[in-house]
């Protein structure tokens, strides 16, 4: 039976901004099921980003019914939201966002802090997990000292740590070559292979053909909705 | 959790060093002068405490010569308005346990070559009673002493030190004061430096009757320099000194709205004063020294907003992997109070060798109690707390995806 992880309906999100009130995502409706891999694309304002925030619990919507997991995210308080970015959601930015200050295994092990991991648990699957991105002899790096590709690794790294149902990227590969960026997207598509729902954000068609499903935004709602024909063809 | 946010809270200390460092140096400051200030404070409160319990309790000075007139007071204590007379009859009024009279001066004094200059007190044994002195070895003159004028001497630590050193025995031995012979018979116990910071052990005591006879010897006969009288206890002396007053005037013949000629002093009440003063001062030391410690926690109350600010992004980073807002309020709050507490610690330190070099160089009584410690630890921890917590809730209330926006 097919589990829909995430059911969106009526959905809108405004900015105050000094002009006014700007209304940014205009009834938007959306079921993804579990274990799906989709490719958001659409020019650029068109409310990609913002959708994405609301998504992994990083935004609240102005209006409308955001069900994770068949839990509306309304009633939902501070700390209940910060739960779920911490277990559910795995979130990876298009800056890579990692503590420059911190080593990979410490950049890679901070969600489990907040998870209240011991230390050396949280090493010991921190350690795992950036072997398996190809970055084990790397652990005492500082994000500095290694390239953009392998730091989006370190990113994939963390957003996996705590075993999330959903992977959330939003243009991950904006800041990477096309060679880099394939190596990337086949890490996201073994992750999809395990189980692992992926929404990924694209300007780039190579990139949105490895999903199994392609949303286009345009102006705040979705315009088009498809199955990828080559998704079927290659897998 | 607390574990490992503690050491992150440390690494984040590391990573900008010098300016650690220099918000560090408010709270070192400031702890120590603290620490310092309430060591020299208590000290010398210590100090007057024992002075004041050295002088004996519920005292009267009674002196010759008006007090109001204080310019010209040099007369005070050397006229002879005052007699032995005087002294019985305020022996027995009511509200007064007992009264000693004294004649004092200077003297030189000699032992095998040595010479010593020291103050010469001439009194009867009352005086002993009085002020709670008694012989470290040797004995007290009697009355029998006075009846006879017996050329006998109690002599203090200080006469002993300068005059005999340390290996002779005084006692049995003559010394020349003012090159009469006199025996001595004892000597006194150590009461250290009276309120005003004489020290009362450079001193020796003679019957009042040798004293005025062949020391002082151009004196009225019978008149005493002064009066110590003592009253029955601490709820007697304002009635004690009017009587005092009353008395004496009466005996002198003095006619109302006219000046006294002599004047009355409480002892007591100067001691009470001198010790209200002291702690007045050690309060205001300490309260001076607290403002320093407060100007270090607006320090770091300074540092950490721009740390916030500075570190924004890296905030918004860890609200979207699941930072709570009380994880990230805890975060910051841990950095300010590490800082403030190491402050403190480093503070301490500095404030304890700066009290003991007080003691060494200026010669100052210090007293470093542990509740003061205790206290600048608390002052410490609450100023991190205090001065933390605004910049931390800033940092907490932060919205995750402007956080991550920040440039
Ligand atoms: N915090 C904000 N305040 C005001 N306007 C915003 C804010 N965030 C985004 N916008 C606006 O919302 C629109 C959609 O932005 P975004 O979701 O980032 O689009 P995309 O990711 O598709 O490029 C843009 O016009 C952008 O300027
Ligand atoms: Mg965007």
């Amino acid at each position: 039976m097919i589990n829909n992880v995430i059911e969106i309906s009526g959905l809108y999100k405004d900015y105050d901004t000094v002009a006014g009130v700007f209304p940014v995502l205009k009834d938007v409706n959306l079921t993804i099921s579990e274990g799906d891999y989709v490719a958001i694309m659409g020019p650029s304002g068109s409310g990609k980003s913002t959708f994405m925030n609301i998504l992994g619990c990083l935004d609240r919507p102005t209006q409308g019914e955001y069900k994770l997991d068949h839990q509306s995210i309304k009633s939902l308080n501070g700390n209940e939201l910060a739960k779920l970015r911490n277990k559910t959601i795995g979130f990876v930015f298009q800056g890579f966002n990692l503590l420059s200050r911190s080593t990979l295994l410490d950049n890679v092990s901070l969600p489990l802090v907040y998870a209240n991991d011991s230390k050396m648990l949280r090493d010991e699957k921190s350690k795992k997990l950036l072997e398996k991105v190809g970055l084990g002899q790397y652990l005492n790096s500082k994000p500095n000292q290694i390239s953009g590709g392998q730091e989006q690794r370190v990113a994939i790294a963390r957003a996996l740590i705590n075993q999330p149902r959903i992977i959330l990227a939003d243009e991950p590969t904006g800041n990477l070559d096309s060679k880099t960026s394939e190596e990337i997207m086949s890490l996201f598509n073994t992750l999809n292979k395990e189980g692992i729902t992926i929404i990924i954000v694209t300007h780039e068609n190579d990139i949105a053909d490895h999903a199994s499903r392609q949303i286009r935004f345009l102006d705040g709602r979705i315009v088009d909705d498809r199955r990828n024909q080559k998704f079927e063809e290659i897998y | 959790m607390f574990f490992s946010m503690l050491s992150e809270a440390w690494h984040a200390m590391g990573a900008n060093r010098l300016r650690t460092f220099l918000t560090m140096l408010g709270m070192v400051i400031g702890v120590s002068a603290v620490v310092l200030m309430m060591a020299i404070g208590e000290g010398a409160q210590q100090a007057i405490k024992k002075s004041i319990d050295s002088m004996g309790s519920n005292l009267f000075v009674i002196l010759s010569g008006s007090s109001s007139t204080s310019g010209s007071r040099t007369g005070s204590g050397n006229s002879s308005a005052l007699n032995i007379n005087d002294a019985n009859a305020i022996g027995e009024l009511d509200d007064i346990a007992m009264i000693a009279p004294i004649s004092t001066g200077n003297a030189q004094i000699i032992y095998a070559g040595n010479n010593w200059n020291t103050v010469i007190i001439g009194t009867a044994p009352s005086y002993f009673s009085i002020r709670g002195w008694n012989v470290d070895s040797g004995n007290l003159f009697t009355e029998t002493d006075i009846r006879s004028a017996n050329r006998v001497a109690l002599i203090g630590k200080t006469v002993v030190e300068n005059l005999f050193g340390d290996d002779v025995d005084p006692i049995g031995k003559t010394i020349r004061i003012k090159k009469s012979p006199f025996m001595v018979l004892g000597v006194l116990e150590a009461k250290g430096q009276s309120f005003d910071g004489r020290d009362q052990d450079d001193t020796i005591i003679v019957p009042i009757t040798t004293a005025q006879r062949k020391l002082f010897g151009n004196q009225i006969p019978g008149s005493v320099r002064m009066i110590m009288a003592q009253a029955k206890s601490e709820k007697y002396m304002e009635t004690a000194e009017n009587a005092i007053n009353e008395l004496i005037r009466q005996r002198h013949n003095i006619r109302e709205n006219t000046e006294s000629d002599f004047s009355i002093r409480n002892l007591t009440a100067m001691a009470k004063t001198a010790s209200d003063t002291a702690r007045t001062m050690s309060m205001l030391l300490g309260a001076i020294a607290s403002i320093s410690l407060l100007v270090g926690g607006i320090g770091i109350m300074n540092i950490m907003l721009v740390s916030v600010t500075e570190r924004t992004r890296e905030i918004g980073i860890r609200m979207a992997i699941g930072a709570r807002e009380k994880d990230i309020l805890l975060q910051f709050l841990l950095e300010a109070c590490v800082i403030s507490i190491v402050g403190c610690i480093i503070g301490v330190g500095l404030g304890l060798g700066g009290a003991l070099m007080v003691k060494k160089m200026a010669g100052a009584e210090i007293l470093i109690s542990m509740q003061s410690i205790a206290l600048a630890f608390s002052v410490a921890a609450s100023v991190g707390v205090f001065f933390g917590y605004y910049p931390a809730s800033k940092a907490a209330k932060l919205h995750p995806i402007e956080a991550l926006r920040y440039q």
